[in-house]
């Protein structure tokens, strides 16, 4: 009996590699290659400017530039705006950047001229070289300014809206009218950034003998990289191939695309006959790559004596950043998906998306949600407040029930499929959530806690989580003569372990052992169908396709073994890699290998080895009939599609229990519990470890992490000496965590995805827990010490309702 | 322009000698990875904060992003490719610190793990059998984006276990 690999904690393979120094990230390529150039780019240092002059007379002098080129440089394709990805009938005034600014820049990195050189000294040198006569132009940063619209980013977008969205579901306004009790709350959070550890990266080999451009990409999507190549290089897209080896992390900035330098590599490659690389260094990354998160929203909501909500009106601003190449997915998931485990009988969102003159915003591992999650889950800790009725049971009353799904909101999803739930249970979720933190024993912990003159709070958060997007994945199987499985898939990897789950699927699927697959990702050259890695869908889609596309391979290898052990396919089974007779012993006969299945497989002319031999054409077969079937091909191979109809939707809930510092304010986390359902796990081990990651990721958002822009567009903490993310001393030393599975049942596998849950409810659940130790609402986040402080301050003459009540 | 003059230097690293020509400013980490072809030794921020670039010089952790190639002539220098243990085949047996990794999930995009692998190893070293509070704080100085900690904290523990079995003849 083989052990069923889907379901357990299968050590990862990829860790070999990487544990041994030999992982292979995007700046580890061409090394010993001494004809590789390195690149340099000139950023922008004014938020706001128009473009006088361009001088680059210095740069060539210098000994080791090779070519520099500016805007005036580029010709057809590359001379026009970069793509908008994903354009939306209400991105009414859509604007996207040039590979190299023309004439004007809108943010403090902005690309304007891109140098060549014999090493990335000597391009940062000659980048030190160049000079630009700018006309300096009012720059809007930050929300308030874009919505005051005293200056515009762009002269052609009127009060730098560049879309307005409206969604609704009942009669959200005449709900809240007449309403037994309403409230209005005003909700902000701030830009943070992924800043994984590994920042962008592209190397390009234009290859003059077979006149094909190779280009290796840290990215989060290979085929978008290739077709944005191709597109703009002006090649036939069979020229490109486009490899992604590893990649360290990613987190959503790894999606957009093409960044400049993803253009200008292959094109300075293919100009220079020589390979070119681009390695972002960190303060780049700051200020050229994308961030998220800044939205303000003001919410009205209207519900009963219960708590139930009868009517929801949100209203919130998005800062889009200086260009939209990436759409408008951040505030339509926003808006979407702040209706979490809920249903508000009546809702209706509107928002704007604004221009300011700041780095791009695209999805960052969460994208959108923890905004939206913060909005749901404060405003029900202020009816809870209001009401005075425990905030657990608020929700309960508001959770759509187990009986109800798939429940349909009534609203259109960012995939621009229905925004219709498939499974869940909230209310068993809630049941596990409290157990696991203590919930009902947290007032005895308060008392005791207080009796030592230590503050503490406690707080939730719930979210549902859109994952699995279409439009499809893919998967090749091809087993080997050998009996070793190799698999391809197109989307890409950036460390979630997708070598080892996807051949967990492949094991248990074929039937073949773990040690015999192995995985490639990312690379156009073996899945030139491919989509990408982002919003949590690797598992749901990629995992699917595998899972059919072995399927296919399966069904293959029975039919040729049934014929060559002369049994009927239905009695057959696979373990271990080989195929047997149901029922029967080992002796001769009854037994096959997949490997020399997949001999019979293809029947040859040439015996080029041993297990070659067993298979040519007067070996194999019916003399009289064709090598190959009509209906049929060479080799043991299985390829297949996943298309899902939409979303699958993960869920879960996080509490967490703080104690803050009665002098400095400082927050420390005490407590953290996480009940998560992602449907089936492939793997509990890798599941969590990306709860743990996310958990993190959250606790910098809520705590520290910020982009501090000053009013001129100067990003004022562009390192991570300013730019706080959390270290091992920031995090919860455990994290306990439940898991409920409830399996989709829109995939094969009955599995949703797992990757951003982690950092959803992060900024509700500390504001939650801060407001319910400090006794004041908490409408901001992040909070840093002297925020809290502040806040101390003003609030202090209010009574603490909590020594109100134990007094 | 004139040439930038260029220095002969010596490094040593993880045993073998690597004679490179390179100029006065450059870094250990870029000599290393472009120079010497060790590409294991991570570069995440180059400016000494998030500690990828990690390696041993006589033992001591150094972040090699702040260290210039030039001065690094007279010292053993050990990346994380010289850290497993040599048991005749020619991958070589995981590090006690290495094999914990593996074990405990401490690593998933591996980007900062070369980092953490050569700090933890000096570190044990200093302190054998570490508390949680001194696993955690050993890694403190390390960024990762990826994992939490929590199982980098594991990890070091882990480590530390491995060390004793090992000694003992058990692993
Ligand atoms: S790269 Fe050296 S410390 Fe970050
Ligand atoms: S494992 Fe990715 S940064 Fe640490």
């Amino acid at each position: 009996m083989t052990t069923k690999m889907f379901g357990a904690k299968v050590a990862r393979v990829e860790d070999q590699r990487f544990l041994r120094g030999q992982g292979r990230y995007v700046d580890d390529l061409l090394t010993d290659d001494p004809r590789l150039l390195h690149s340099a780019v000139l950023r922008s240092p004014h938020a706001h400017a128009r473009i006088v002059d361009i001088d680059v007379s210095d740069v060539l002098d210098l000994e080791g530039v090779i070519a520099v080129w500016t805007w005036d440089d580029l010709t057809g394709p590359m001379a026009e705006p970069l793509p908008l990805l994903i354009p939306h009938p209400t991105l009414t005034h859509g604007r996207t950047q040039y590979a190299l600014a023309r004439d004007e820049v809108n943010y403090v990195g902005e690309a304007i001229a891109f140098v060549v050189a014999v090493d990335r000294y000597v391009a940062e040198d000659a980048v030190s070289r160049i000079r630009v006569d700018y006309e300096f132009l009012k720059p809007v940063v930050g929300i308030a300014a874009a919505r005051a619209a005293a200056n515009a980013v762009h002269d052609d977008v009127p009060d730098n809206v560049g879309a307005r969205m409206e969604q609704e579901n009942g009669d959200a306004r005449a709900a809240i009218a007449t309403a037994p009790h309403t409230l209005t709350l005003d909700l902000d959070v701030e830009r943070s950034a992924c800043t994984p550890m590994e920042g962008r990266g592209t190397v390009a080999r234009w290859d003059p003998d077979t006149s094909r451009l190779t280009v290796w990409s840290s990215t989060q999507t290979s085929t978008g990289v290739r077709g944005c190549v191709a597109a703009k290089l002006g090649l036939d897209l069979a020229k490109v191939d486009v490899v992604t080896p590893d990649v360290g992390g990613g987190f959503g900035v790894k999606i957009n695309h093409p960044w400049p330098e993803e253009l200008l590599v292959p094109l300075a490659a293919m100009t220079l006959g020589r390979p070119v690389k681009f390695t972002e260094d960190r303060r780049e990354h700051f200020i050229s790559s994308a961030h998220e998160r800044a939205q303000q929203h003001h919410v009205e909501v209207g519900f009963d004596d219960d708590g139930r909500v009868l009517g929801l009106n949100v209203e919130f601003w998005h800062d889009h950043g200086a260009y939209t190449p990436y759409g408008l997915i951040v505030p339509i998931i926003t808006s979407t998906q702040l209706l979490g485990p809920y249903k508000p009988a009546n809702y209706r969102v509107v928002f704007e998306s604004l221009y300011t003159n700041t780095v791009i915003v695209t999805p960052y591992r969460g994208a959108g949600r923890p905004q939206g999650c913060f909005v749901m889950e404060r405003t029900m800790d202020a009816i809870s407040a209001y009401l005075g009725k425990d905030r657990t049971e608020v929700r309960a009353t508001n959770f759509i029930q187990p009986d109800e799904f798939p429940y349909e909101h009534g609203l259109v999803f960012q995939d621009g499929r229905e925004l219709t739930y498939d499974s869940g249970d909230y209310p068993a979720s809630l049941v596990k959530l409290k157990e696991l933190v203590g919930w009902d024993e947290f007032e005895d912990f308060r008392a005791e806690m207080a009796a030592q003159g230590r503050k503490v709070g406690i707080g939730l958060a719930c979210y549902v989580e859109g994952t699995g997007v279409g439009p499809y994945e893919g998967a090749h199987v091809h087993i080997e003569t050998s009996g070793k499985v190799k698999v391809a898939t197109g989307l890409t990897t950036q460390g979630q372990g997708h070598q080892t789950a996807f051949a967990q699927i492949v094991a248990d699927t074929l039937g073949v052992r773990f040690e015999d697959v192995e995985i490639t990702t990312g690379d156009t050259r073996k899945m030139p169908y491919a989509v990408g890695t982002f919003a949590s869908r690797a598992a749901v889609m990629s995992g699917s396709a595998i899972h059919l596309a072995a399927l296919r391979a399966k069904e293959k290898a029975l039919r040729i073994a049934a014929e060559a052990l002369e049994a009927s396919e239905d009695d057959l089974e696979i373990a271990d890699g080989v195929v047997s007779v149901r029922g029967t012993d080992a002796s001769a006969g009854t037994r096959i290998d997949l490997g020399t299945v997949a001999v019979l497989s293809n029947p040859l002319r040439y015996a080029f080895d041993e297990a070659s031999k067993a298979a040519t054409q007067f070996s194999v077969g019916d003399p009289g009939k064709p090598p190959v079937a009509e209906d049929d091909e060479p080799g043991l191979e299985g390829k297949d599609f996943y298309s899902p109809p939409r979303s699958t939707f993960a869920n879960g809930m996080h509490a967490v229990i703080v104690e803050t510092d009665p002098d400095t304010a400082e927050i420390k986390i005490l407590k953290y519990a996480v009940v998560h359902d992602c449907g089936n796990l492939i793997n509990p081990m890798i599941v969590e470890g990306q709860i743990h990651g996310g958990v993190a990721q959250g606790v910098g958002g809520a705590l520290y992490e910020r982009m501090a822009y000053d009013e001129s567009g100067q990003l004022l903490n562009a390192s991570f000496m300013d730019f706080l993310m959390p270290y091992a001393t920031e995090v919860p030393t455990s994290i306990d965590i439940d898991h409920l599975e409830t399996p989709s049942p829109l995939n094969p596998l009955g599995i949703k995805g797992a990757g951003e849950a982690g950092v959803i409810p992060s900024a509700a659940v500390f504001a939650a827990a801060i407001e319910d130790a400090e006794g004041f609402p908490i409408m901001s986040m992040p909070i840093s010490p002297s925020e809290l402080f502040e806040l101390r301050l003003a609030h202090a003459d209010e009574p603490h309702p909590l020594t109100e009540e134990s007094a | 322009m004139t040439t930038e003059q260029l220095h002969d230097v010596r490094l040593h690293v993880n045993g073998s000698v690597h004679e490179v020509q390179v100029p006065a400013r450059r870094l250990l980490s870029d000599a290393l990875r472009h120079d010497c072809g060790l590409t294991g030794t991570h570069v995440g921020c180059e400016h000494g904060v998030c500690g990828a670039c990690t390696v041993l010089v006589d033992g001591t952790p150094m972040r090699s992003c702040l260290m210039l190639a030039v001065s690094a002539v007279d010292a053993e220098i050990t990346t994380v490719e010289g850290l497993t243990e040599d048991d005749g085949t020619a991958q070589g047996r995981l590090s006690p610190v290495q094999q914990a990794f593996s074990d405990c999930h401490g690593l998933q995009c591996g980007f900062c793990t070369p980092g953490f692998l050569t700090t933890i190893t000096a570190g044990l070293r200093e302190t054998p059998d570490p508390t949680e509070d001194e696993a955690r704080e050993m890694i403190a100085g390390n960024l990762c984006r990826c994992t939490g900690y929590q199982n980098i904290v594991k990890s070091v523990l882990r480590a530390s276990e491995i060390v004793a079995e090992r000694e003992r003849g058990e692993a």
